[in-house]
């Protein structure tokens, strides 16, 4: 089998998704790699739940330092043209009053019906919520990256999910690190496969049966 | 003349009494954490405390053995701003009976932290809720809204138990404001009537918390002459502080 994608290729092929003048939340982990991948060309506004609407890409040296310019998952960024600040209560206001275009999350596990469970890990309790509920519900669009399979190998787009739930329904698609799928009424819809991977290939690794279009692609990166 | 200052960390929270309830503001690594009144009340040593915020802390990595290699990091893994400590503190002390949080953090196995431990022990008890939910479960004890419905937890764990009620073909959850005792804050700039401007984000839940409890205590960098501050872009209107206390001029100060 060809090789799978590693974390900082699936963060720019998520970043393909941002389109001009989006308002962008990225969540810890693989997400916010993806505010280094803005396509050329492309303005979008990154949202972040600590109370920033704006920053710029991540800090890569000790003199970009600051302690008062952090994004959601912790990481120091840097400033950017146009950035505001804001306090918590206000940046919920704008997660859950419908105002960010594309959410972007990490997760465990993606249902058929586009279930999304990320925040506790059987045995690791209590786990951590975060704002990733208030995000699955109130984005207009929801973008979830995660590796394919747990590290024994075991699908995580199942029929149900297993894991307790961050919100019902509300995946519209997932990026993985073999394959790009789209949630859709009639079921699950193969967007497109990394390079040398087969439709058979992924549909080995996914519980539910997917639907393969004419039309699949190859992921272009 | 008003003047909220005082010229004590300690002075400032000496009345925290056993039991109380306490938003303290901060998120991750950001600077703004109210370090200096969490150290003053952790010499206080009030008990049974109910901490409300983002996260419970990290508290004080053990010191390494006498003798122990030095061995620094690369320098952006420096994680912490300096002279930094966190409500975790006051977990490592045994003075909290009870967290409301969004981020108690996944536990290491083998490897407890206080709190984990807490929790494990049964000294602890966790009620866990949405970011957003806590934020505007704290918004709503400030603007004296007893409850509200919201999206965020319906059809999950979180709904529970809880009232819940369809608007508009969606199902939205009853989620009560909290009631606080004190809200300690950190803010960059103060003048004596209370008016406070942050930085960057560091404002996160301070600028949420200020205002939530009965006494907000705002620990600031540094005061300023009244009248030098913004009147457009003052983040806390001075009517949601009481008390004071700066980093700068305090007995405590650096």
């Amino acid at each position: 089998m060809a090789e799978r994608l590693d974390e900082q290729t699936m963060a720019l092929r998520v970043a393909r998704e941002f389109q001009n003048g989006m308002v962008v939340n990225l969540g810890a982990g693989t997400p916010v790699l993806a505010s280094n991948y803005v396509p050329e060309g492309r303005e979008v506004i990154f949202q972040s739940e600590n109370g920033c609407l704006g920053y710029g890409r991540i800090a890569q040296t000790d003199e970009e330092r600051d302690f008062n310019l952090i994004n959601a998952g912790g990481q120091f960024v840097v400033g950017n043209l146009g950035m505001c600040f804001f306090d918590h209560a206000e940046s919920f206001s704008m997660i859950r009053g419908g105002h960010i275009d594309l959410c972007v999350l990490g997760g465990l596990q993606v249902s058929e019906k586009g279930d999304l469970a990320n925040w506790l890990i059987p045995g690791r309790e209590p786990g951590a919520i975060g704002g990733a509920m208030d995000l699955a519900f109130g984005a207009a669009k929801l973008l979830v990256v995660m590796t394919h399979t747990t590290k024994d190998n075991e699908p995580k787009i199942l029929k149900e999910c297993t894991y307790y739930l961050t919100a019902p329904r509300c995946v519209d698609m997932v990026v993985t690190d073999i394959a790009v799928i789209e949630v859709t009424d009639k079921g699950l819809v193969l967007k497109e496969t990394a390079p040398g991977w087969t439709a058979a290939e992924v549909q080995a690794l996914t519980e539910p049966k997917l639907i393969i279009p004419p039309d699949l692609k190859v992921m272009s990166l | 003349m008003i003047n909220k200052l005082y010229d004590s960390f300690d002075k400032a929270v000496a009345d925290v009494f056993d039991g109380a309830v306490i938003l303290i503001g901060g998120f991750g690594p950001a600077d703004g954490c109210p370090s200096y009144l969490i150290r003053a009340l952790q010499r206080k040593g009030a008990k049974n405390l109910t901490l409300v915020g983002n996260g419970v802390g990290q508290g004080r990595r053990p010191a390494p053995p006498p003798g122990a290699p030095v061995r620094p990091g690369p320098p952006m893994n420096i994680r912490r701003p300096p002279n930094y400590d966190d409500s975790g503190l006051l977990v490592q002390n045994g003075q909290v009976s009870k967290a409301i949080c969004a981020f108690p953090g996944h536990s290491q196995l083998g490897n407890l932290s206080p709190f984990h431990q807490g929790l494990a022990d049964g000294k602890i008890t966790l009620e866990m809720v949405p970011q957003g939910t806590l934020a505007e479960r704290i918004r709503a004890a400030k603007a004296g809204i007893p409850a509200f419905y919201t999206r965020t937890g319906a059809g999950t764990i979180i709904a529970k138990g809880k009232e819940t009620r369809m608007f508009d073909g969606k199902e939205y959850v009853l989620e009560h404001a909290i009631k606080a005792d004190f809200a300690l804050v950190r803010a960059h700039f103060a003048d004596r009537w209370g008016n406070l401007v942050y930085q960057g984000t560091s404002r996160n839940f301070n600028g949420a918390m200020a205002g939530a409890a009965k006494v907000t205590i705002a620990e600031v960098d540094e005061m300023v002459e009244l009248g030098k501050l913004n009147p457009e872009g003052i983040a806390t209107a001075s009517i949601y502080v009481n008390r004071l206390c700066s980093r700068k001029d305090s007995r405590e100060g650096p």
